[in-house]
Order: structure tokens, then C-alpha cells, then sequence
């Protein structure tokens, strides 16, 4: 579950959105300039709201009134940039483990093969991320996302770098993880088809609004 | 012809542990000042900057001297040093590798600062929504990324602290077995009568050790472009 209520004031641009959900998965929609990204930074507690409140699963993370902020690092969600952002200095199955060895969590030897499986990405596990395809890097990090075991997962245009061919190569993964994973999901984009594949749930953004909230009919 | 003797070992062996020493201790606060510099704005940056630069553009006897009236047996510091640790750094080899680490400083933090500017910081968000503390991020991330950096910048160091002499020469002298370093032993042998042949062996050895300085930062530097790409 996750509750959102928050300002922010950038530059210019203000961003004003208040939603509940209890959706599978999330789909933040918008324009690029909507405040997507802000929004979804916000949740993961690498942006600072100026007001207002954030609750995953019950837990406030951030409460500005009452001076609470839960550091990124402290709030169990997973985040898939749109660029990756896998460390070059790792490889595949460094990059895969990162998340549990900062967490401190055991070994999970049935939960890695079943991510690594589910995403198939097992034959790239010696490479480093400079020596694989964009479709490639894309399904490492949703792992490495996943494997740190979050509660929530937040996905900011995952296909956004991606040609149309690479996308459809992708989408059926994001199919299985929406449907086999078992974490909640928020997912960024302002591709209409894209969310009514995926998202169970829509947040619309305009300007830094709210304008609706509902089942994927609204995009519509 | 190119036999060096005991006494040009001497000197040579000692500016390779004044300069070892010099750069291991000076590595870990260039590396904190790096990212310091690189990352935070705090009030006074611009000149702590200029502080860390000072000893680049001071006269090496002004540096010396002033490291004479602070670290020596009656000044400040190394008054308190002395009484409380017994470290005493005025005419032994451990003054010599802090005038060293002093004078090798701007140069052993400025590749450090520049890898630390050049890691993309979207690299340590990703770490941190993974998990990871702070602290854990500088280590796992930041400092990995950085290690060319940080190689080449001891490498400068390091060619630098063995090639340092006015401000080693003002501090403690120039003591052979003590504190006459490759420097002042070529100092001293061209104002000998037949120094000639020797102070010319411990030239070729400082530009062997000079190039080979230069060769290594270069090669560090290479790779780290192709870390910071993932190769």
C-alpha cells in the first residue's frame, strides 16, 4: 500500500499530489514536464518533499511536520532508472548481489535462480555492463532491483532509452514480474499502451497536478 | 662507469622511503580533501583550496621554514609532538618525508579530485536506494570508481616527493644517512671538486624515477576511462 500527500516547490515548477493505493501495480502517467520523476523520487527519499506525508506499507517514511525523513538507503524499495544505472565496475552478478550484500540479508540461492530465470538473464552474469545491449542492462537492473528484496518497486520509464523493437523484447518480462513477483509496483511513463498492459491502477499528472485517479480506463 | 656507490645508495634508498612514507600517509587525507572538495560547498571552500594549492606556488625555503618555526623541536606543534608521542621530525628522515608530503601534496590531490568530479553521483543514488548507507556508498561506489584516480595521484605524489628538495633541504638539512635525499646529494657532490661522475649516476636515477612516474600516471588515467565505461 502506498499513500502519498506531498508539495514540492522546484524552481518555477510546483508539484502538488495527494493518492492512495492499494494497486499491483501503480501507473504514474504524464507529459514529460508532469513531475513524474519528482514524484517517484520523493517515494524512493532521494527528493525532500516541503510538505506533507508518505506512508509504504504503513510505515510513514516521510512526515515533514513531524520532521520525519527515512533515508533512501533505509526504505526498502527497489528503483529502476531509466538509464540503468548498472556500476561499471561490477559485473553482472556483482551488480545482482549489491542490493543484499548493503542490506545484509542471508543468501537466497531459490529467490536469485527464480529472478534470474524469470528475467533471463543467466548467461550474462560474467560480462560487465559496458559489453551488454540496452534490453540487456534494462533486465539487470530490474534483478538487481528485485534482488535486494524490496517492498515496493519503482520503475521511472523503464523503456524510455529503448527503440521499439528493444521495448517489445522487454515488456512481456515487466508481463511475468507484474504477475510473479509479488511486490507492488509504481511505474512511470507517458506511453498510454505501455500502462494498459501493465498497470492496474493510474495516476494521471498534469503540471504538477493530480487531474485523475482510477482503473486503466481513465487513459482512455 | 655506472657503479653506484654505497654512499649514492644511501641517498637513493632513503628518498625511496622518504617518499614511500610521504605519500602512504599523505594518501588517505588527500583522498578525504578530494571528495570534500569535489562534493560538498561549505563556507571557506574556495579558500581551503587555495591553502591545499600553497605549497605549488610558496617559494620551497618559505614552505620549509614555515614547517621549521611549526613542526620543529621548539615550535608548536612539533614541541607537543615530541613531548607527547616522541616523534620528533626536525634533522631525522621523518622531517624529511613531511616536508615532502607537504610539497607532493597539490599534486597527489588534484588527479583524486578530478575522479571523484567525474563519477556520475546517479551511480551513488542507485547504490543508496539498494541499501546502501552513506558510508557504504563511498566505499563500494565512490572509491572504486576513483581508484585510478587515486593510483595516479599517488603516483604524482610519490615522483614528486623523491624529486622535493628546497623545502627538505631548509626543515632538516642535509645529513648523509639521515636526510640527504637524492636532491641534496646532488646539491652537495656538484660543489666537490670530482663529484661530477657521481651527482650524473643520481641525475639519470631521478629521471628514470621521474619518467617512470609520469609513464604509470598516464597509464592509470587510461584506465580509468575505460572503467568509468564499463569495459
Amino acid at each position: 500500500m502506498l499513500r502519498v500527500d506531498v508539495e514540492k516547490k522546484l524552481g518555477e515548477f510546483s508539484l502538488q499530489a495527494s493518492f492512495t493505493s492499494e494497486g499491483r501495480v501503480i501507473g504514474l502517467f504524464g507529459a514529460s514536464g508532469a513531475g513524474k520523476t519528482s514524484l517517484v523520487n520523493m517515494i524512493a527519499g532521494l527528493l525532500r518533499p516541503d510538505r506533507g506525508t508518505i506512508a509504504i506499507d504503513g510505515e510513514i517514511v516521510d512526515d515533514i511536520a513531524a520532521g520525519i525523513h527515512v533515508p533512501s538507503w533505509r526504505r526498502r524499495i527497489g528503483y529502476v532508472f531509466q538509464d540503468a544505472r548498472l556500476f561499471p565496475h561490477l559485473n553482472v552478478a556483482q551488480n545482482l548481489d549489491y542490493g543484499r550484500r548493503m542490506n545484509g540479508l542471508a543468501p537466497d540461492p531459490a529467490q536469485h535462480r527464480r529472478v534470474i530465470d524469470l528475467l533471463d538473464i543467466g548467461a550474462l552474469l560474467d560480462r560487465r555492463p559496458g559489453k551488454l545491449s540496452g534490453g540487456e542492462r534494462q533486465r539487470v537492473a530490474l534483478g538487481r532491483a528485485l534482488l535486494s528484496r524490496p517492498r515496493l518497486l519503482l520503475l521511472d520509464e523503464p523503456l524510455g532509452a529503448l527503440d521499439e523493437g528493444r521495448k517489445l523484447e522487454i515488456l512481456p518480462y515487466l508481463v511475468r514480474l507484474r504477475d510473479e513477483a509479488n511486490v507492488p509496483m509504481v511505474y512511470v511513463s507517458h506511453d498510454a499502451a505501455e500502462l494498459r498492459q501493465l498497470a492496474t491502477q493510474i495516476v494521471m499528472l498534469k503540471q504538477g497536478r493530480v487531474t485523475s485517479l482510477g482503473g486503466v480506463k481513465v487513459l482512455a | 662507469m655506472f657503479e653506484i656507490s654505497p654512499a649514492e645508495w644511501t641517498a637513493i634508498l632513503l628518498s625511496l622511503r622518504v617518499a614511500t612514507i610521504a605519500t602512504l600517509v599523505a594518501t588517505p587525507f588527500g583522498i578525504a580533501l578530494a571528495w570534500l572538495l569535489a562534493r560538498r560547498d561549505f563556507w571557506g571552500k574556495s579558500v581551503l583550496d587555495a591553502l591545499v594549492h600553497l605549497p605549488l606556488v610558496l617559494p620551497p625555503v618559505v614552505t620549509g621554514y614555515l614547517l621549521l618555526l611549526t613542526f620543529g623541536r621548539r615550535g608548536p606543534v612539533g614541541g607537543f609532538l615530541a613531548d607527547t608521542f616522541g616523534i620528533v621530525f626536525s634533522f631525522r628522515w621523518t622531517g624529511a618525508a613531511l616536508a615532502c608530503g607537504v610539497m607532493a601534496f597539490p599534486l597527489l590531490v588534484r588527479p583524486m579530485r578530478l575522479s571523484i568530479e567525474a563519477i556520475d553521483r546517479r551511480l551513488e543514488q542507485a547504490a543508496e536506494t539498494l541499501g546502501a548507507a552513506p558510508w557504504k556508498v563511498f566505499f563500494t561506489v565512490t572509491l572504486p570508481l576513483a581508484l585510478p584516480g587515486v593510483l595516479a595521484g599517488m603516483v604524482l605524489g610519490f615522483a614528486k616527493a623523491i624529486g622535493e628538495f628546497g623545502a627538505t633541504i631548509t626543515f632538516v638539512s642535509n645529513i648523509p644517512g639521515e636526510t640527504q635525499t637524492i636532491s641534496s646529494a646532488i646539491y652537495s657532490l656538484i660543489q666537490t671538486p670530482d663529484g661530477d661522475a657521481a651527482a650524473g649516476r643520481l641525475v639519470i636515477v631521478s629521471i628514470v624515477l621521474a619518467l617512470g612516474a609520469l609513464i604509470s600516471a598516464e597509464w592509470f588515467a587510461r584506465r580509468a576511462t575505460a572503467r568509468l565505461h564499463g569495459n
